[in-house]
């Protein structure tokens, strides 16, 4: 398995990356090179130049900007983990992350290289999506921040424009007393969700006071889960089959051969309930 | 010393294993080396109407482009070696490059010789191929019907042989029994996944007309007789390396056409060429295992004793009759039926069938596993319509100890067992009966807690040559061993066997060890070579230990007897006066006199004072040819939560208890059972290839092809009974297989009783989450 | 096109030409002989390619080798030789870790990563630490036993330190 020929560049720095971005339409950008590389050894994916920005010292660190956490794009999942930053602050971020691939993947894969590829089965953009993190995308214009809402547009495809990169992703400070869950049952051989949920809820006086649910591998990527009703419930048995009910009914991803359509449905209920469970189960 | 067989020493072949120093055939290297990309079909079934190679033929490093009309004349097929008799056997012709039809997809139409790997990987998108597309068909049972599509002309139907086999009068006794079931069982097309993927390098000297071909084989003797077929080149001309190989389970066994191209190429350039496949190709093109539609039935009496087992098996061979193939679902399948217990009825019919799928041959366990999948999965059913507890079941129809050797009724004798005991050490271990009580209250809880019984024998060590050749086996199955003492008494034995992985550099050095009264460290074990190693059969079959270990053990006694001669000699003495004292001959009660083996090595190979007619060396070679296979045998239990929302399976406990006869080194037999249990609870819950209605294999890669992993699998406690067998000197009855055998039916046995309450009978594995949730569904929707 | 790409190759610097696609694996195997790093798959599953990348398991037929450039790399030939074992060498020779090898030298470059973050994990961290290590042969039973015995040797010669 060898890639088509192609040209390699290393940006050393951000505004090197934009321009090389600028001048190059064949391009592609690769850091970790997880979701890039595998493709490009079946050449599915010929690309003409590849601009390397693993080592753009702009995309990396991760620290607290303005009471957000901010994180460059270029992070591996490995530093994420081993930041107290996260695993105090996003329990549900490092939760995910754990269980992104495995080791080996964990210490080259990247957040922004993930986030920036959209795919509808990929971990993390429902966490996103319900730690409500928004994205900073640069170009040779200047930056733009995208709420994560607004940033995964379609499966494979961001709100990342020609000749934009993704430079930052910054997460508000989760509601005080929030418990958070991600969960998923994998697809034994890839590991990839065949269903799974993404939670933030906070509660006081026995009633759920506020809940965010996203979902992943649903069919489609960025769905979020219309709480609404369970705001307010007590977060019983009822209210969390209710809310299960609800990201089945969000859930239309077709078939494979690891989940037949309706049981991928029935799972995504499943794993919603039970997310939304162990979260209500950690908020204080 | 005495003790040396029997010890867990460590293995003699790891400090190169664990350093990176082993030599695989891709790493092999040479001056000139040339790389070799095959083109392969990617439809299932068509017919090729162009190939141009033209501008393959003028890319960079392009030293050149085969396609079947270069090979013309100048090579054979590929052959199949076993044919079973009296089942009229449809061997079509396999190509090594497809020339007028492809039939899977992953066909070879051609292949490109270049100076670097990524030149031949370049060139090959520069071929241009038209095909018109055929019908495709990979399931066996619909490839058998009116209709399917044909895939070889002189196959019409499809239907390469119909064997049966049996005993007594099951119809008759399935007329009479008054417990009957049935199940339709499909065991899931598997792919085997050797880690090492195939790979071979070969360098054709045109001065000298050798040819040296390095291959991942589990066989290199077998690998030099059919490439010498293959290539129209005679044996002699022929010299075949095995190095190290990275795991076979059965998949390195068969010669493929992918090293007879390889092969042509080197001997047409007249430089070395290497090719080594890509995993999604090793998944497209390598051999597959198991891919059986069975309907099968169980009969026999209330009070729990079964009398009749009979069935119809449709068994994929895939696009081609690939080496061993035909041989797996029949001999391997059917003669053994009767498991552990006494049968007196059995009726097997087996259906080959050709299909639009891979070839099928030998994957671990090959046939036996399917064998006691049916078999056990039978007895649970049979036992649940019986009222009867299925471990009584099994007790009440084992063989008793005392009638061993024992001819079951589908003729096979049973070399030795005691099979009560295995299974009391199982239930014993995993407690059985605190389970029952635990899954009685769980059930109370709505949760669904379940145990599996599964016990088992196999046919291995295989075998006798003659049985060989009976059942149109293409090959001996007696092994071979040269035992060579050098003159400062160290040793090194050249064995016919190709372990590769099994640990027999280890356990053989035990065995010459014992002999000798030597360290293990003055021994080594040569294999894999054709030049220096004496004629052999390979690796497979649970054989090695069994057949070749027996044929070191002879030939280390021939060394001892012709030093006892010496000895005698330099003593002065009657042979009869002498005896071994562990590590010397001496006079009977004489300490003084001991000659020990290293005075006996220099003694014999400097020849200045031998008895008469005593030829200078000590050395000797054995081909031992065992009068019988061997049987092991054993019970393997084991426990399981089930999700009933999600439908996963979590093992709680897995417990094997196998016997294969003594443990020449026991750390070594209980990896093999490990390794074996582990890919047996693969395919119980998770491995399946798929394929699409078009005939391609959509889970083509390790993305979708679920190898188990270490953080899925489950601890496996073993323990073990030990009955020897008596067919070689050494007792031992193999342990290679043994694992893989009952595992996947004592997994499905256990999610089966876990599911019981709602009815469920059977679900076919793999027991994905997706497939036990919708027998769940199934289940409930049918309770309505 | 061909560049120079230097790479610290188990504590030497080496430097190859290659071209940008070139895939760390292959360069360490074909260019710098270096075949105890093996390929088992192409869809980074099987781990068998794994080396350290600046002390991080990282699969190398993930990894251009040109992405890798001034790294140190650490191959299993690099981590110990036979008559001066690495702990977790010795370990898997110890506890039978291994049977036909192949995938072993990945094994025990991950397990080296882990043992550096974890110095005393339990089975469960050890399974789920080596899921990127497929191993056909052993069923994992010895490799998780000889991990375990790893951490401790290190853990002791970390104390007697």
């Amino acid at each position: 398995m060898i890639p088509a020929t192609f040209e390699y560049i290393r940006a050393g720095s951000l505004a090197q990356a934009l321009a090389l971005l600028g001048s190059h339409e064949d391009a592609k950008v690769i850091a970790g090179g997880h979701s890039l590389l595998p493709v490009m050894k079946f050449r599915m994916a010929q690309p003409g130049t590849l601009i390397d920005i693993a080592r753009v010292p702009e995309l990396h660190g991760i620290d607290r900007h303005q009471g957000d956490l901010r994180i460059g794009a270029a992070t591996t999942y490995r530093a994420l983990l081993q930041s107290r930053l996260v695993s105090e602050g996003f329990p549900l971020l490092h939760e995910c992350v754990e269980d992104i691939g495995d080791v080996q993947v964990r210490n080259r894969g990247t957040l922004g290289g993930s986030l920036a590829h959209c795919d509808p089965n990929s971990d993390l953009p429902a966490v996103m999506l319900v730690l409500g993190a928004k994205m900073v995308c640069v170009s040779a214009k200047g930056t733009r921040t995208v709420p994560a809402a607004q940033f995964f547009t379609s499966a494979f495809s961001s709100a990342l424009q020609d000749g934009e990169l993704l430079q930052e992703i910054h997460l508000p400070p989760l509601p005080a007393g929030a418990g958070t869950c991600y969960h998923t049952v994998a697809q034994a051989a890839s590991g990839y969700a065949m269903a799974g949920a993404a939670v933030v809820v906070t509660k006081a006086g026995g009633k759920v006071t506020s809940a965010k649910v996203a979902l992943t591998s649903s069919g489609d990527i960025g769905r979020v889960v219309d709480t609404s009703a369970f705001v307010g419930s007590d977060g019983g048995d009822a209210a969390l089959a209710a809310l299960g009910a609800a990201a089945s009914a969000l859930t239309d991803a077709t078939g494979d051969l690891h989940a037949p359509a309706d049981y991928r449905r029935h799972l995504m209920g499943v794993v919603t309930r039970r997310a939304a469970a162990t979260a209500l189960s950690r908020a204080k | 010393m005495a003790t040396i067989f029997g010890s867990g020493i460590r293995r003699r072949e790891d400090p190169r294993l664990i350093t990176g120093l082993a030599t695989y055939t891709d790493d092999v290297a040479l001056p000139g080396l040339a790389y070799a990309a095959f083109l392969r079909s990617p439809y299932a079934h068509a017919r090729i109407t162009k190939i141009d190679t033209s501008a393959a033929k003028a890319a960079p490093g392009v030293v050149a482009v085969y396609t079947a009309a270069d090979l013309e004349g100048k090579t054979g097929t590929v052959p199949c070696a076993w044919n079973p008799p009296n089942c009229d056997l449809k061997v079509p012709a396999h190509p090594i490059l497809a020339s007028d039809k492809v039939r899977y997809a992953g066909d070879a139409v051609a292949l490109v010789v270049a100076e670097t790997r990524a030149q031949a990987r370049d060139a090959i998108d520069l071929i241009d191929v038209d095909y018109d597309p055929l019908g495709a068909e990979v399931d066996p049972e619909k490839a058998a019907q009116p209709g399917a599509p044909v895939f070889h002309d002189d196959v019409p139907g499809n239907i390469g042989f119909t064997w049966s086999c049996g005993g007594g009068d099951a119809a008759a006794e399935f007329e009479r029994a008054e417990v009957k079931v049935k199940l339709r069982i499909v065991q899931q097309r598997l792919l085997p996944t050797a880690i090492e993927p195939r790979s071979a390098v070969a360098s054709y000297n045109k001065g000298t007309g050798q040819l040296q071909l390095w291959v991942t084989s589990q066989n290199p003797h077998i690998h030099r007789f059919l490439c010498s077929l293959m290539l129209k080149l005679p044996e002699h001309r022929i010299r075949v390396v095995a190095p190290e190989v990275g795991g076979g389970f059965g998949s390195k066994i068969p010669a493929y056409p992918d090293e007879a191209a390889v092969s042509f190429a080197s001997m047409q350039l007249g430089r070395p060429v290497k090719w080594t496949e890509d995993r999604s190709e090793n998944y497209k093109c390598t051999i597959h295992g198991r891919d059986h539609v069975e309907y099968v039935e169980m009969c026999g009496m209330k009070d729990g004793r079964i009398t009749g087992i009979r069935s119809t098996v449709y068994a994929g061979l895939g696009a081609y009759a690939s080496t061993a193939g035909p041989g797996i679902p029949t001999i391997l399948h059917g003669l053994v039926y009767s498991g552990a217990y006494e049968i007196p009825h059995i009726a097997v019919t087996v259906h080959g069938v050709y299909t639009s799928g891979t070839p099928i041959d030998a994957y671990r366990g090959a046939g036996r596993p399917e064998a006691a999948y049916l078999v056990e999965r039978l007895v649970d059913t049979f036992a649940r319509a019986a009222g009867k507890d299925p471990a009584a079941v099994r007790h009440l129809n084992f063989i008793p100890k005392e009638k061993f050797p024992h001819t079951v009724a589908t003729g096979v004798t049973y070399d030795s067992g005691d099979y009560g005991p295995a299974l009391d050490k199982a239930l014993a271990l995993i407690d059985y009966e605190g389970f029952r009580r635990r899954q009685a209250e769980a059930r109370t809880q709505g949760k669904y807690l379940g145990i599996g019984i599964g016990s088992y024998i196999e046919i291995c060590g295989l075998g006798p040559s003659q049985v060989a050749g009976a059942v149109g086996f293409g090959a001996g199955l007696y092994d071979s061993a040269i035992v060579r003492v050098y003159p400062t008494g160290v040793v090194r034995v050249y064995i016919g066997a190709s372990p590769h992985g099994q640990g027999e550099e280890t356990t053989f050095a035990q065995v010459v060890a014992q002999e000798f009264g030597i360290p293990v460290e003055n021994i080594e074990i040569v294999h894999g070579d054709t030049e220096t190693t004496p004629q052999g059969w390979g690796t497979y079959g649970s054989r090695t230990t069994a057949v070749c270990g027996s044929a070191v053990k002879i030939a280390a006694q021939r060394v001892k007897e012709k030093a006892r001669k010496i000895a005698a000699h330099l003593l002065e003495a009657s042979e009869d006066d002498l005896e071994w004292t562990g590590t010397a001959w001496q006079v009977k009660g004489v300490p003084g006199t001991a000659k020990s083996f290293g005075d006996l090595a220099l003694a014999a190979n400097v020849a200045w004072n031998l008895p008469a007619g005593v030829e200078p060396g000590l050395e000797a070679n054995a081909f031992f040819d065992p009068s019988n296979f061997v049987y092991p045998f054993g019970t393997h239990v084991c426990t399981v939560e089930v999700d009933g929302e999600t439908g996963e399976v979590h093992i709680e406990r897995y417990v094997a208890v196998d016997d294969c006869g003594p443990h020449i080194n026991p750390v070594i037999v209980q990896g093999q059972i490990h390794g074996g249990v582990i890919q047996g609870i693969g395919e119980a819950l998770q491995e399946i290839a798929v394929y699409d209605d078009s005939g391609q294999l959509l889970s083509g890669t390790m993305m979708d092809y679920a190898v188990p992993k270490a953080s899925q699998m489950p601890h496996v406690e073993t323990d073990y009974t030990v009955t020897p067998s008596p067919v070689n000197p050494l007792g031992v009855k193999g342990c290679g297989e043994a694992g893989t055998i009952v595992s996947a039916a004592a997994v499905v046995n256990a999610v089966v009783d876990a599911l019981a309450p709602l009815g469920i009978t059977h679900i076919d594995k793999p027991l994905t989450p997706a497939r036990v949730w919708a027998a769940i569904q199934a289940a409930k929707g049918g309770a309505r | 096109m061909k560049r120079p790409v230097t790479l610290q190759v188990n504590g030497a610097a080496r430097t190859v030409e290659v071209e940008p696609r070139a895939l760390l694996v292959h360069v360490l195997r074909d260019e710098l002989h270096l075949t105890g790093t093996h390929v088992g798959c192409d869809t980074s599953q099987c781990g068998a390619c794994t080396v350290l990348i600046d002390g991080h398991a990282v699969k190398s037929c993930t990894t251009l080798a040109v992405q890798a450039e001034g790294s140190a790399i650490t191959t299993i030939e690099g981590l110990g030789s036979p008559d001066a074992l690495h702990p977790l060498q010795q370990a898997f020779w110890d506890k039978h870790g291994l049977q036909c090898g192949f995938c072993t030298p990945g094994v025990i470059m991950t397990a080296t990563d882990l043992l550096e973050r974890n110095p005393d994990p339990s089975d469960e961290e050890i399974r789920h630490a080596l899921e990127g290590n497929y191993c056909r042969c052993t069923g994992y039973v010895n490799i998780v036993a000889a991990v375990k015995a790893a951490a401790a040797t290190l853990r002791a010669a970390r104390a007697a330190a």
